[in-house]
Order: structure tokens, then C-alpha cells, then sequence
């Protein structure tokens, strides 16, 4: 005889609103997936919460990851939510350590590609040696969401030789970028819809915790600032960092790395490369004298083969950032207004 | 990248700048037409590097900037009817109608859609067979075949549910009401490469002729805009007034014949209001009778009150040329990118968004 109450379903092809509900099928979900793809000793404690100690100094960021659509070209929303928020902590000058994760997903998700978003997040936070200590998981009615946002938080100590602040830059400092601009914005934008085209172009999302901290091994305090030039673009962080140092930035445009494809893309979307979004590079501002040192080092990182120094801090037009065009004329770079493209992260 | 970096050419560019101060001897004003090059202009710096007696005056090329509030206010007005979806370039949502913008419409709840073809909207009525859907039309003589492909297309397929809310306008037209105006001050035009491309050379030459006036067909890259200008300038500098073309690689001297004749299948030469000028006759594309059911004017019997412009915008004098964006006292201050007072500060061709975001290295005053 068949059993005439609803037995919850144990093995599950979607993720349905009973999977948020707290009772068994979240009970399931998370012992079939979460916990035993990113199985940790502070995970296995299986507490509200995360318990630990720290040493020293700390620095603390959160980050709300949306993007669409969740996979794109080199990756998925997963990768993007341990890295970004790793890349943040490193940004601090801090070594990332642990790392909160929390979704919220909207019903009908694929169980299948959950797993795959978990098993990019353990793979990410592998590579990054941090781990993911504590979570959480919601599921929101159809329509009320977009396959699923995922939002991280991280603990990150301090490296002795840190001195990340803007206050450090001085007129002179060298403003160096770790690699090619504009890729992962174009590599999300080729997949959009209504907007695909057809290309190679994959995100070049990836942790660089481990490429700064081995910056600051060598150059400490020569290493003003630090900042992964995200959603708004190079010409947006410059912006920032001049406001905030009340210095001048002058670039080049020539000495803009930037992949052949994606400029190309750039050409027929009408776009700026300096306000496309990226994920995989940082900029430095360094110290003037040390700047050639640390570009070597650099240029010898898997995250920084295509490091080079596009500019420097200057005592004229304070908070202003000015570029040498490609023929030699001049013009001020400003902050992007509006959104090139939203939910790029 | 190839086909690019030809025309940014560091040393031709430093040829042609030679060039043109070896051959400027007066004060010239060039009026370029379009906003593409007028962002070229600024974006690269050329305007600091030419001659001061040359000074670039930025014509009314961006379709967005001279759609009338009208027009956006029956746009805005389709959008808020139940069972529409009205589907736009991107640039067009940020643009204030009279009360509020599309995007603003959007927020409240109604459908548009941002698409990058009209064909996308044609496939958009396929898939919701419930729903009207209307393409909101502008552009010049470029984006003019492409919409009148939708319709034909909409038509052979048998597809009833499916409009355009066309602000199409005309380049020559528009050119003559600025050469006709008693301010004018334009000694040469740099006419739009894009706009040539689809239609043509022959149309510049009785304006040439009539107001004596050079027009150099010009593409958009500096070495382009550059080489536009030494041609500009050296028939000024001989009296002549010719039309040339600079632009050979896309313009040939009768156009583009198969978009021409799409055109001419959908669309009827109409008068349009241009924003910030007013009524031109003869200036825009209307469907034509044969195709009225697409027109979504005649299907949504549209007759809304004609809306005033904000008076506290100036561009009708940006358009014309007579002022530059920093000689208005809103520019960057009460009128940003992010709550613009009129249209050319919301378009990515728009000449004070131009103005924005590529600002000259100099301090606003010296570049007046």
C-alpha cells in the first residue's frame, strides 16, 4: 500500500521552498550538499555559529554576490563570491583566513547546479586557504529571486608589514596594474541575453591573497594602497584613491593592458574599457623607487604576468585623474555614472 | 587591433596636426554633425591639440538628444498601458519626459525592455502572441533601414502585434535650418560618415552650393577626424565649397541602395520637432500609409497634449552650436549624467555628456 501522507522527498532534482524551511528537507539539503562537499572541523561542529581564535589584528569585509547569469565564461557565481571577497580582505593588506557563505535561492533551482556552485566554492576557498566556517540558506518563492545570490563575509589577520592607507601616497608614488582590464565585464556581457555574441573571452576570476601577501613579504609599507578595481571600473578606483589622497593621477592611456578580444568587444558595445568591471587584477600605488623591483616580482606571479605601471600620483589637479590619450591629447577621467551593465558580480 | 589602430596612429596623427597649423591662416568654425565624432573629439583630446583658430562647434547628431519630451511622453504613456511592452535602446530610458523617464515608468511597474535590435522586438511579439509589443524608433538615416526591416519582417510573418513609435530625423534638413539661421556661424560641416554610409553623397551638394558652405564627409577615428578637418580647412583657406569625402573606406557616392529601398518600402518624409530647435519640415521619417497598422501612433491613437521643455536647459543653443556646454550654468552642477535636465546630457553622443565624462585637461575657461 502506498503511504497517503507527503513524505518529504529525500532525493531531490530542485530545490523547492521546503529546502529553507528549517525542518528536514533543509536538514537534507545541507547534509547532502553543503556539509559534506565543503566538510571543515568548524563545519562539522555543526553550531549556529563559528568559533575561533585570532592572533593580531584583524581586517573584516562583506560582499553580495548577484551576478547574471550565475555561470558565465570561466566561471560561476560560486568562484566569484570566495574570491571576491577574499580578493577585499587582500586588498586590507590582510591575510584572508575564514569566510562566512550564505544563499538565498529561488525555488526550481537545479540541485545539480547548486552542487556545482558548492563544489567551485570548495575548490575556490581550497586554492585560497581560507575556509568557510559558518552559513546560512534561504529559498524565496519563484519569481521573488534569480537562480540564487550568495553573500560572503571574511576574517583576515593583518600582515606585519602592512601599511595599507591612502595617507601613504605621496606625489611621485607609482601607479601599477596587475594585469589585462576589462575581461570578466565583457566575458559577462557576451553571455547576456539579448546581447550574446560570440567569442573566447573568459572571466579572470581568481583569489590574489597569496599574490599580496607575498608583495608585502618583500615591499612592506613601499605598498601605499592597494584595490581590486571592480564594478565601476579602473577609472572609478583611481577617482577614489585621488579624492581620498587629495593628490593628481595622471595615466597612459598606451600603457593600458587590455586583451586584443575584448578591446574589440569594447569597439562594437561602445564601451569604455577603463569603466568595464574586472575581478581577477588589483591596482598598487608603490613606492616611486621600488617600483621596478616590485613589477619584476610581479611580472613572475601566475596573477601578474601582465603587470605594468600605467601611471603615477602628482601635486597638480588634486583629487583629479587625467589621461595622455593614445595620440597625445589629454583629458580628465571622471567616475562611471549610471551602470554599464548591472549585476556584473 | 587592426583596422583601429590604423586611424590612431600616434605619427599620422602628429602629420596631420603639421598640417593643419601649416594651413589655418584665419579664424574657422567646423561644426561636426555627429556625436560620435563629437565624443571622439573630446575623448582623445584633439580638441586642445588644434589650431586656436580653429574652433569645433558639436551639431545636432545624437538622435537621442533631439527626440522631442513628446515623443518620450507617448512613449512613457504606451509603456504604463496594460498588455504593452515597450522595448528601447538603452540610452533612451534615462531621458526626461515631462513628469519622469522610462526608467522611472519602469520602476513603477511598467514593462521595458532594453534590446540592441529591433528584430529582437519582432521576436519579442513572436513569443508573446497576448502582448503588443512597440519598438521605440530613433535614430538618423543609420538606424532607419534596420527598423524598417522589423516592419516588413513583422509583416511577411504575419505578425499583427508588433509597432514602431518612430522619431526618425534627416540629416540634411536639419543642416539647412542651422546654415539657414540668422546666428549661424558655421563655416564648414563635418558631415556624419555613418549616415553617409547608408545614404550617400549627392544630397550635400545643393546645400554646398546654396549656402557656399564646405562639407567634408568624416569618419570617427582621430586620424579621421583629423584628416576631415585639414580638408575642411583647406577649401576654407581657398574659398572653395565642395563636398569631399574623407570617409572612402564605407562612403560610396550613392550609398547603400538596398537599405535606401528599404526605407523608401516603410517610411514617408515627415516634419519633426527636434528637440531644443523645433519644428524643421521635411526633417524625419513617419511609417507610411501602406504600413500604418505597424505605426503605433495610428494603432494606440495617440493625440497627447504637446509638453514644454525644461526651461532651465540650454539645449537648444548646445545643438545649434552657439553655446558650449560649460557656458551653462546647470552644466555639472543641477545637470549631471545621473539627473539630467535635457537630453544631451543623457545620451552617450550627447555633446554636454561628451563634455562630462571626457572633460578637457584644461580648466573649463580656457577651452571656451
Amino acid at each position: 500500500m502506498q503511504p497517503q501522507c507527503p513524505i518529504p522527498k529525500s532525493d531531490f532534482d530542485m530545490i523547492t521552498l521546503g529546502h529553507g524551511s528549517g525542518g528536514l528537507l533543509t536538514h537534507q539539503l545541507l547534509k547532502s550538499g553543503v556539509f559534506d562537499i565543503l566538510k571543515n572541523e568548524f563545519l562539522d561542529q555543526q553550531h549556529d555559529g563559528a568559533s575561533f581564535i585570532l592572533n593580531g589584528p584583524v581586517a573584516f569585509s562583506s560582499d553580495s554576490y548577484v551576478v547574471t547569469p550565475a555561470f558565465f565564461p570561466g566561471g560561476n557565481i560560486g568562484e566569484l563570491a570566495v574570491n571576491g571577497t577574499v580578493n577585499d580582505l587582500a586588498m586590507c593588506g590582510s591575510i584572508p583566513k575564514y569566510l562566512s557563505l550564505a544563499f538565498i535561492i529561488e525555488e526550481g533551482l537545479a540541485t545539480d547546479e547548486f552542487r556545482q556552485i558548492l563544489v567551485s566554492i570548495k575548490e575556490a576557498a581550497q586554492k585560497a586557504g581560507v575556509k568557510i566556517v559558518t552559513g546560512d540558506t534561504k529559498v524565496v518563492e519563484k519569481g521573488k529571486g534569480d537562480k540564487i545570490f550568495i553573500n560572503t563575509s571574511g576574517i583576515g589577520l593583518i600582515h606585519p608589514k602592512a601599511g595599507i592607507h591612502h595617507k601613504n601616497i605621496e606625489p611621485g608614488d607609482k601607479i601599477i596594474i596587475s594585469g589585462n582590464i576589462a575581461t570578466h565585464g565583457i566575458a559577462i556581457m557576451s553571455v547576456r541575453k539579448g546581447l550574446e555574441f560570440e567569442s573566447m573571452i573568459e572571466s579572470d576570476t581568481t583569489n590574489l591573497n597569496r599574490t599580496i601577501e607575498n608583495l608585502l613579504d618583500h615591499f612592506g609599507t613601499d605598498i601605499k594602497f592597494l584595490r581590486d578595481p571592480t564594478r565601476g571600473g579602473v577609472a572609478s578606483v583611481l577617482n577614489e584613491i585621488a579624492e581620498l589622497s587629495s593628490l593628481g593621477f595622471e595615466i597612459d592611456q598606451k600603457t593600458l593592458p587590455i586583451d586584443d578580444q575584448v578591446e574589440g568587444a569594447c569597439e562594437m558595445l561602445g564601451l569604455d574599457p577603463l569603466y568595464v568591471a574586472n575581478e581577477g587584477i588589483f591596482i598598487a600605488v608603490v613606492k616611486k623607487e621600488m617600483a621596478d623591483n616590485l613589477l619584476s616580482l610581479l611580472q613572475n606571479d601566475v596573477n601578474g604576468r601582465k603587470a605594468t605601471v600605467i601611471g603615477e600620483a602628482v601635486v597638480d589637479h588634486p583629487g583629479k585623474v587625467i589621461l595622455k590619450s593614445r595620440i597625445g591629447g589629454r583629458r580628465v577621467v571622471n567616475y562611471l555614472t549610471g551602470e554599464q551593465l548591472p549585476r556584473i558580480c | 587591433m587592426k583596422y583601429l589602430s590604423e586611424y590612431r596612429n600616434p605619427e599620422l596623427v602628429e602629420k596631420y596636426l603639421e598640417l593643419i597649423f601649416h594651413v589655418t591662416t584665419k579664424q574657422w568654425k567646423l561644426m561636426e554633425i555627429c556625436g560620435g565624432q563629437t565624443h571622439s573629439l573630446v575623448k582623445n583630446g584633439i580638441l586642445d591639440m588644434l589650431p586656436g583658430q580653429i574652433t569645433m562647434v558639436h551639431g545636432p547628431g545624437c538622435p537621442v538628444c533631439v527626440t522631442p519630451i513628446s515623443i518620450i511622453d507617448e512613449a512613457i504613456y504606451l509603456a504604463q498601458q496594460s498588455g504593452i511592452i515597450i522595448c528601447s535602446f538603452g540610452d533612451m530610458l534615462r531621458v526626461p519626459g515631462s513628469k519622469k523617464n522610462l526608467l522611472e515608468a519602469k520602476a513603477e511597474g511598467a514593462d521595458v525592455r532594453i534590446l540592441y535590435s529591433p528584430l529582437d522586438a519582432v521576436q519579442l511579439a513572436k513569443e508573446n502572441p497576448g502582448k503588443e509589443i512597440v519598438f521605440f524608433a530613433v535614430g538618423f538615416e543609420t538606424t532607419a533601414p534596420a527598423n524598417a526591416l522589423s516592419i516588413v519582417q513583422a509583416h511577411k510573418s504575419g505578425i499583427r502585434n508588433y509597432s514602431i513609435l518612430a522619431s526618425h530625423v534627416l540629416v540634411p534638413p536639419a543642416m539647412e535650418a542651422l546654415l539657414s539661421d540668422k546666428e549661424n556661424e558655421i563655416d564648414a560641416f563635418l558631415a556624419a560618415g555613418h549616415v553617409c554610409t547608408i545614404m550617400g553623397m549627392e544630397e550635400y551638394h545643393p546645400i554646398a552650393e546654396k549656402y557656399k558652405t564646405p562639407v567634408v564627409i568624416t569618419g570617427f577615428e582621430p586620424v579621421d577626424l583629423l584628416q576631415g578637418i585639414l580638408m575642411a580647412v583647406q577649401q576654407l583657406e581657398n574659398g572653395e565649397y565642395k563636398v569631399e569625402n574623407q570617409y572612402v573606406r564605407y562612403v560610396q557616392r550613392a550609398g547603400n541602395r538596398l537599405a535606401k529601398e528599404m526605407m523608401m518600402e516603410v517610411f514617408a518624409v515627415s516634419d519633426r520637432i527636434w528637440r531644443g530647435i523645433g519644428n524643421i519640415p521635411q526633417s524625419g521619417y513617419e511609417v507610411n500609409e501602406q504600413y500604418k497598422q505597424y505605426n503605433a501612433r495610428v494603432k494606440f491613437k495617440l493625440n497627447l497634449p504637446v509638453a514644454e521643455e525644461n526651461k532651465d536647459c540650454i539645449s537648444g543653443e548646445i545643438m545649434k552650436g552657439l553655446k558650449k556646454p560649460f557656458q551653462c550654468p546647470n552644466f555639472g552642477t543641477a545637470c549631471k549624467p545621473e539627473h539630467p535636465l535635457g537630453a544631451p546630457m543623457v545620451s552617450s553622443e550627447g555633446t554636454c555628456a561628451a563634455y562630462y565624462h571626457y572633460a578637457s585637461a584644461k580648466e573649463p575657461e580656457e577651452i571656451i
